[in-house]
């Protein structure tokens, strides 16, 4: 057994990561769990990836000061962690009169919750900055502060920055009871044995409330709120703006958006249901997401659609984010519901958490050594030709192009393998590279990446896996079965 | 290429075909009915090459109801590189006297690509 | 910093059609001719294509896939044409500068008299089907499940769906079940088959694996790893008809719902494209909107026999050489061929009519609909009905090809369209 640590983190989401980061800043052994096999593999990976501006929550909430505070925050914590980032403002368009009266209130709250940089512009500014809108915009509400980020990247450089700055990463490591000492919370018992902390921050997303539960905690419960996608071809239907329709009562509504990485997005729908793993994508939700975001966008083509996926909201039953020191489990600290603005929050929650550990007596002293810079990996296909041919002037490898779509390179590849956060998965590569997410979605690289990841790890093929144990690629060598017949 | 034939039998005895194209047809019909073959195409494993499977094929076709047979007696060998095409890989295969081929060039691992 | 090569001819990819393509620019008489080719070794898929039915038309012999290539690899290197391997294009400019990149060289320029693009295609994907369900591992293209099981020699899975019936589909059902994988179902979603019915025979019928026609996959099931796929029957319009669900156990669904043209070059170039084949407006010499770029093979359309990629091929290189050695015809007036009646698509696009001084010229078509019977393929300039040939059959999954004799120029020289029909005879 490790010795005991001053703080142990349940999740490596983006929050968990964040919360980690944080931390690393200060003197302390900090310890961060995730139970999948590569950090960013729950929520934080099926989002739409926006940076809200704020003016969406309810004032008064936790939900709308972490959303506002956080927003300021991503200029800097993408310029310190090298993150794709971009502050190209949002618009909520309005299709009706009604929608109008929407864009009002919504600007109104925004002035209540802080929100700068809020416009209400008219259906014909709305057409001049997005020529694919729907002609019959009436109007929109535009705020500068709104922006998109890659969540993927962003919750793996937090990682790697609190791993560099001497937090202990664990994956595949899942929490399965809380351990109790004198009525406070000592430690956690793991499948990979138990681990001792003063402080223990439960930050597991759709299972915060099971960990509640555990510590007695009952009377908060998680709602999965299934969303479904769509991702485009980078080089069809290009939107330049964020969209939004107006909300719901549950849900911001169906969006059609850029993300940083060119492609188009579109989704969620917002469905309630019971099963937690359940990710699936249906075909009455891909419906609903289809027609929804023709809506704002007539012109988008099915045909041009290179993938759909489903991603789960943590939807809390207070409605708000719960980050607490609970006085009935002394020693853990509640960071559950962190649906949207979740990402969006996530530097801010981090402070937050790190004021309730003060409060309860965790003294932080600066690290002199903490860097908060984190640089990213050279990104190969982003390099001038130049910079490509120093790059292959060193390592042989960033001259093979493995994911043909993307150009993403043999050396990329390899260093993703062995960097501080190790992607050991095919999924947990694709999330730093963009290793088949695009048109051909793997179809040339996987045999390639199998076949690398094999060498890398010295591990024979078939125990090569797609996200974690249980979804191998391969079963078994093609010559490799007995004469009497079938394996 | 691809003909349907429809063909009259009287027993085992192919008595007219119909819709061949060529004559290759007629033999093809009488063989589908009393003697069915197929080229068969597999891989067999090979050391030291510069991929670990060799294509192979029979130069004939082959009697249906022996290809698993077949199949399996080619899982047995694994052949050296460098390997040239056209190379028998299994001579008088199953004793019908039809070898097994290589269907390509394999060179020996990391050797530069020049025949 | 960057290595810079000067040839005549540049062909982009080392396929079948490519490979001829480089041996023709040579015969015809380009001195410095290079292949540029991703993997390690030339050949392109045809070495992952291990079975048979290639060379029945241009060698006179059934030959497998990697021994057609062979046969042309051969040449290749005899014919003195350099092979850049291991080795990826980035970016051609119209002024046919190409940047690559390799391990060993870096970055590289070249500069090309000419240049054929023949990067064949890729897959169709799950993605851009919209599936529904999870996204297990356990989902592959047949392509992918191909290289795989004979290049890499790992086997996807041990009881198989094929959603498709593509050729690549059948084949690979065939060789799963040669190896000792069990292939539960193949389904296609139209009333009829989409590869070869020889394919259908050899691979499907002689192994008892059954296929289900207007039947295709609703949904997807299995966590982390594929479990079983949901098939459902489907009406004229390929919606689900309720109730007609049937849950396929099984731990690995195959792909073969089309191939796309790998274009992404063509496109970042600005060449003109045809939106139904998904590759570029060619005309009989396999020239592009581009001077200078000439396209052959599945990169054009995607043809059913390598054969006519190899005679594409040929066509290619020896336009890009007369265009490199200054002797390419003077572009003078062509006519634009036009799909007509039943007929999906017709290459090439443009027509010169004194290619007739030449010899034959050949067009090929895809029809829309299957007919099981005899139907007659017309050629009509301007209206005018100019030719009609018998075929016993017609179906989507085989091309039909229409060989233009040098008689009919007098009657294709003053026109200025040429419809391509199949019709019923009345």
């Amino acid at each position: 057994m490790d010795d005991p640590y001053d703080v142990i983190i349940i999740g490596g989401g983006v929050v968990g990561c964040f919360i980690a980061r944080a931390l690393s800043r200060y003197k302390g052994r900090v310890l961060l769990l995730e139970r999948e096999a590569d950090v960013c593999s729950g929520t934080s990976k099926a989002n739409t990836a926006i940076v809200h501006a704020g003016y969406d929550a309810k004032p008064g909430t936790l939900k709308a000061s972490l959303n506002v505070a956080g927003n300021r925050m991503y200029d800097q914590v993408c310029a310190e962690l090298d993150v794709p980032f971009q502050r190209c403002g949002t618009y909520v368009v309005a299709l009706t009169e009604e929608d109008l009266h929407t864009l009002d209130d919504l600007y109104h709250r925004g002035i209540q919750n802080g929100v700068s940089g809020m416009r209400i512009i008219s259906g014909e500014e709305m057409r001049r900055v997005e020529p694919l809108v729907n002609p019959d915009v009436r109007g929109a509400l535009y705020a500068a502060t709104g922006g998109i980020v890659d969540p993927f990247l962003l919750t793996i450089a937090a990682a790697e920055n609190a791993v560099l700055n001497g937090v202990h990463l664990r994956l595949e490591t899942e929490v399965t009871d809380l351990i109790r000492q004198n009525g406070r919370i000592v430690g956690v018992s793991t499948n990979r044995g138990q681990f001792l902390g003063r402080f223990v921050i439960n930050a597991a997303g759709l299972y915060a409330d099971q960990l509640m539960a555990q510590a007695g905690l009952h009377g908060f419960t998680i709602t999965p709120r299934k969303g479904e996608y769509y991702v485009f071809d980078r080089e069809k239907s290009r939107v330049r703006t964020v969209l939004f329709p107006c909300p719901t009562a549950i849900s911001k509504g169906i969006l059609v958006t850029p993300t940083t990485h060119g492609n188009t997005l579109i989704g969620p729908n917002a469905v309630d249901i019971r099963d937690k793993e359940d990710v699936t994508v249906t075909p009455e939700g891909l419906e609903e997401v289809f027609a929804g975001a023709q809506r704002l966008v007539p012109t988008l083509e099915r045909r041009d659609v290179i993938a759909v996926f489903a991603g789960l909201r943590a939807s809390g039953s207070t409605g708000d984010f719960l980050i607490e020191a609970p006085a009935q489990a002394p020693g853990l600290i509640n960071v559950a519901g962190i649906e949207s603005p979740g990402l969006t929050a996530a530097p801010a929650i981090a402070e937050f958490v790190l004021d309730l550990l003060r409060e309860c007596g965790l003294e932080l002293l600066e690290k002199a050594d903490y860097n908060p810079i984190r640089r990213s990996p050279p990104r190969f296909s982003e390099l001038s030709p130049r910079e490509k041919a120093a790059l292959i002037a060193k390592d042989a490898r960033y001259g093979r192009i493995v994911c043909r779509c993307e150009t993403v390179t043999e050396g990329e590849i390899v260093a993703a393998i062995h960097a501080p956060v190790p992607a050991r998965t095919y999924d947990a590569l694709k999330r730093r590279t963009r290793l088949g997410a695009g048109r051909c979605q793997g179809g040339f690289d996987t045999p390639r990446v199998i076949h690398i990841l094999a060498r890398e790890l010295g591990l024979p093929p078939t125990a090569i896996t797609k996200k974690g144990p249980g979804s191998e690629f391969v079963v078994r060598e093609t010559k490799e079965w007995n004469d009497s017949g079938k394996v | 290429m691809g003909c349907r034939l429809d063909v009259t039998l009287e027993g085992d005895k192919v008595v007219s075909v119909e819709g061949q194209a060529c004559k290759r047809g007629l033999a093809y019909a009488q063989d589908e009915i009393t003697d069915p073959r197929r080229v068969v195409t597999t891989t067999v494993r090979v050391v030291n090459g510069r991929h670990p499977l060799l294509p192979v094929y029979t130069e004939r076709s082959f009697p249906k109801h022996q290809i698993f047979p077949l199949l399996q007696e080619l899982r047995r060998v694994t052949v050296m590189a460098p390997v040239r095409a056209g190379q028998v890989i299994l001579a008088n295969a199953l004793g019908t006297g039809i070898n097994v081929l290589a269907s390509r060039d394999m060179p020996l691992r990391e050797e530069p690509c020049v025949s | 910093m960057l290595k810079t090569l000067s040839y005549d001819v540049v062909v982009i990819g080392g396929g079948p059609g490519g490979l001829a393509a480089a041996i023709a620019a040579r015969e015809r008489g380009a001195e410095r001719v290079c292949i540029i080719e991703r993997a390690e070794e030339l050949g392109g898929i045809l070495q992952q294509c291990i079975h048979n039915g290639f060379g029945l038309e241009v060698l006179g012999t059934d030959l497998p896939g990697p021994a057609y290539a062979q046969h042309f690899i051969n040449q290749v290197y005899q014919a003195g044409v350099q092979a850049l391997l291991d080795t990826m294009v980035l970016e051609v400019t119209p002024q046919r500068v190409l940047y690559a990149t390799n391990a060993r060289d870096g970055i590289l320029e070249i500069k090309a008299g000419a240049v054929v693009f023949s990067m064949g295609c890729r897959e169709r994907t799950r993605g851009a089907l919209a599936i529904p369900g999870t996204r297990p591992a356990g989902v592959y293209t047949a392509g992918t499940a191909q290289r795989l099981v004979n290049i890499e020699g790992y086997m996807p899975g041990r009881r198989f769906v094929i959603l498709g019936s593509g050729d690549i589909g059948m084949i690979m059902a065939r060789r799963l079940t040669l190896e000792g994988a069990q292939v539960e179902r193949v389904l296609e979603i139209m009333p009829y088959l989409s590869g070869l019915k020889r394919n259908y025979v050899q691979c499907l019928q002689d192994f008892g694996i059954p296929l289900q026609l207007s039947h295709t996959v609703r949904e997807i099931k299995g966590n982390k790893r594929v479990e079983a796929v949901v098939a459902v029957a489907v009406d004229e319009r390929w919606q689900p008809i309720p109730g007609s669900e049937e849950v396929i156990p099984c731990d690995t669904l195959l792909l073969s719902v089309g191939l796309i043209p790998e274009n992404e070059l063509s496109r970042r170039l600005g060449i003109a494209m045809d939106p139904v084949t998904g590759g570029p407006i060619v005309d009989e010499g396999m020239g592009t909107s581009l001077p200078g770029f000439f396209a052959a093979g599945n990169v054009v359309h995607v043809y059913d026999l390598v054969d006519w990629v190899t005679m594409a091929g040929e066509v290619a290189g020896r336009s890009a050489a007369a265009y490199a050695l200054g002797m390419a015809p003077a572009s003078v007036y062509r006519l634009r061929v036009v799909a007509g009646d039943n007929v999906r698509y017709v290459v090439p696009h443009l027509f010169h009519p004194e290619s007739l001084a030449q010899g034959p010229q050949q067009l090929q078509l895809r029809v829309r609909e299957p007919i099981e019977e005899k139907v007659q393929v017309i050629l009509e300039a301007d209206g005018v009905e100019i030719w009609r040939k018998t075929e016993r059959y017609v179906r989507p999954g085989e091309m039909v090809t229409v060989k233009l004799m040098p008689d009919l120029y007098d009657r294709l020289q003053p026109a200025s369209t040429l419809t391509v029909s199949v019709r019923k005879p009345r």
